[in-house]
């Protein structure tokens, strides 16, 4: 399949969104500008808008209010092909249980067109530390495996915006120790890079704008000396207006 | 729209190498429409055309139930349907490939039901075979254009099985009527082909209805 002609852009602008479910605001007048090379951390307790906000970022989610803008673009304008330069790994993992590996991302790599598939799934299953395992099917894996394998899945298509929910759930020292890195790899590659988690000991050194997010509400946490942890139970204990 | 049918096809085939390797969908839709056959063949001594036609419809349709049912259950397990959402390429790509993999497994069904009503009732499955294969191809086709629809639209709900039927039957009902009708034209005393593409043409009409809505409103339902 032709690599559709996937437009390009630098920074992403999320102004005054709003996301109602119902009569519930999952999401409530968010701003956020993202540029290249950004590592963005949502943090915030369950329910506060995290995996809401991602889901925007990604497409899948319309704003109620508000604008998401890529590159200075709207969603709309920039077609089908905007959705591949977006990578997403979400608290479930994107992957077919009864494929083995490199079926997964044989398939996912087609479905978004990637050119040099071959070398591109080889390269994926290598990272993910998976090529001895690429032949099995996935049912068979481990959660960590399949983190690890759902981030190759996520990565294959080489996104700009790449979106992670809990990308550290279920990883060994190791796994977290080489994901840090990957995310390090990408910054420098000049990708933007959204993640929700409440690993608060490996977002530090890692995360370079730290956001909190309360009952849909966002704020973006103080600079200072101290670690992130410190730094959000300061702002959750704050009045938030 | 090359990529768009090509997505289409790389979906559809996912799905069948999916379906290959768990047999799933084969058995269950197999055993449910064998069931069904069966059970009007004990119950009919000597069936007319029509009630025999309106057996094996009835048989299609209950194991496409079934098979729809299950369509986007796959996708909704670990959320492949958002992947599926975040291809560069139309969502009516997705939709057009769920519904191509319906389609060859409720064909392959048919190629198993109707030889055995053939068998059983002693209906004249062969006096007009393109005939007979067209009528089914095209009353499948609008019953899961419809159906693979309905069943992404509700995957998300809790009450999808008991909703899906509700829906899809009343929706359905001119395909099943104007399948059924050709259908007993053929297999009557005496058969009456004219009649059976008059309503091969309406079934052909509704395929480019359920298609057309389907591929049109795919996009907009499934944004969350």
């Amino acid at each position: 399949m032709a690599e559709p002609a996937a437009p390009d852009f630098d920074r992403v602008d999320l102004l005054n969104v709003t996301r109602r479910y119902g009569r519930r605001r999952a999401l409530s007048r968010a701003t956020l500008t993202c540029h290249a090379g950004d590592i963005v951390g949502l943090f915030g307790p369950n329910g506060a808008g995290k995996s809401t906000l991602l889901s925007i970022l990604s497409t899948l989610v319309a704003p109620s209010e508000g604008e998401v803008r890529f590159g200075g673009q709207l969603a709309p304008g920039l077609g089908d092909a905007l959705r591949g330069r977006i990578g997403v790994l979400g608290h479930d993992l994107f992957l077919y249980s009864d494929l083995t590996a490199r079926e997964n991302l044989e398939f996912f790599g087609r479905l978004h067109g990637v050119r040099d598939l071959a070398a591109r799934v080889a390269a994926g299953l290598a990272e993910a530390r998976l090529t001895e395992r690429a032949g099995d099917r996935v049912g068979a894996f481990s959660r960590g495996l399949r983190q690890r394998l759902g981030l190759a899945r996520a990565l294959l298509h080489g996104p700009r915006l790449v979106l992670l929910d809990e990308p550290f759930t279920g990883l060994d020292d190791e796994s977290v120790h080489l994901l840090a890195g990957r995310l390090r790899a990408l910054q420098a590659a000049g990708a933007i890079v959204v993640m929700a988690t409440h690993d608060f000991e490996t977002a530090d050194g890692l995360v370079d704008r730290p956001v909190c997010l309360r009952e849909g509400r966002m704020r973006a946490l103080a600079p200072g000396p101290e670690r992130i942890r410190e730094r959000y139970r300061q702002a959750l204990a704050e009045a938030w207006t | 729209m090359t990529t768009a049918l090509r997505a289409a096809w790389l979906i559809a085939a996912k799905d069948l190498r999916t379906e290959f390797r768990s047999r799933e969908l084969v058995y269950t839709t197999l055993f449910f429409g064998m069931a069904c056959v069966l059970v009007f063949a004990f119950a009919f001594a000597a069936p007319s055309g029509d009630a025999i036609a309106g057996v094996l419809w009835i048989a299609v349709l209950f194991s496409g139930t079934v098979a729809l049912g299950r369509t986007f259950e796959r996708e909704r397990q670990n959320e492949t349907l958002r992947a599926l959402l975040l291809a560069p390429v139309e969502r009516g790509a997705v939709y057009l490939g769920k519904l191509i993999g319906l389609m060859i497994l409720l064909g392959g069904l048919e190629l198993v039901l109707v030889p055995i009503i053939g068998i059983l009732f002693t209906a004249p499955v062969g006096r007009a075979p393109w005939l007979l294969a067209g009528l089914l191809l095209s009353g499948t086709l609008g019953f899961a254009a419809v159906g693979t629809l309905f069943s992404a639209m509700l995957s998300r709900v809790q009450s999808r099985d008991i909703l899906l039927p509700v829906v899809l039957y009343p929706l359905t009902v001119p395909v099943v009527i104007a399948g059924v009708e050709g259908t007993a034209a053929i297999f009557a005393a005496d058969p009456r082909f004219d009649v059976a593409r008059m309503w091969l043409a309406m079934l052909i009409f509704f395929d480019a209805v359920f298609v057309t809505l389907a591929l049109w409103t795919f996009g907009a339902v499934m944004r969350e």
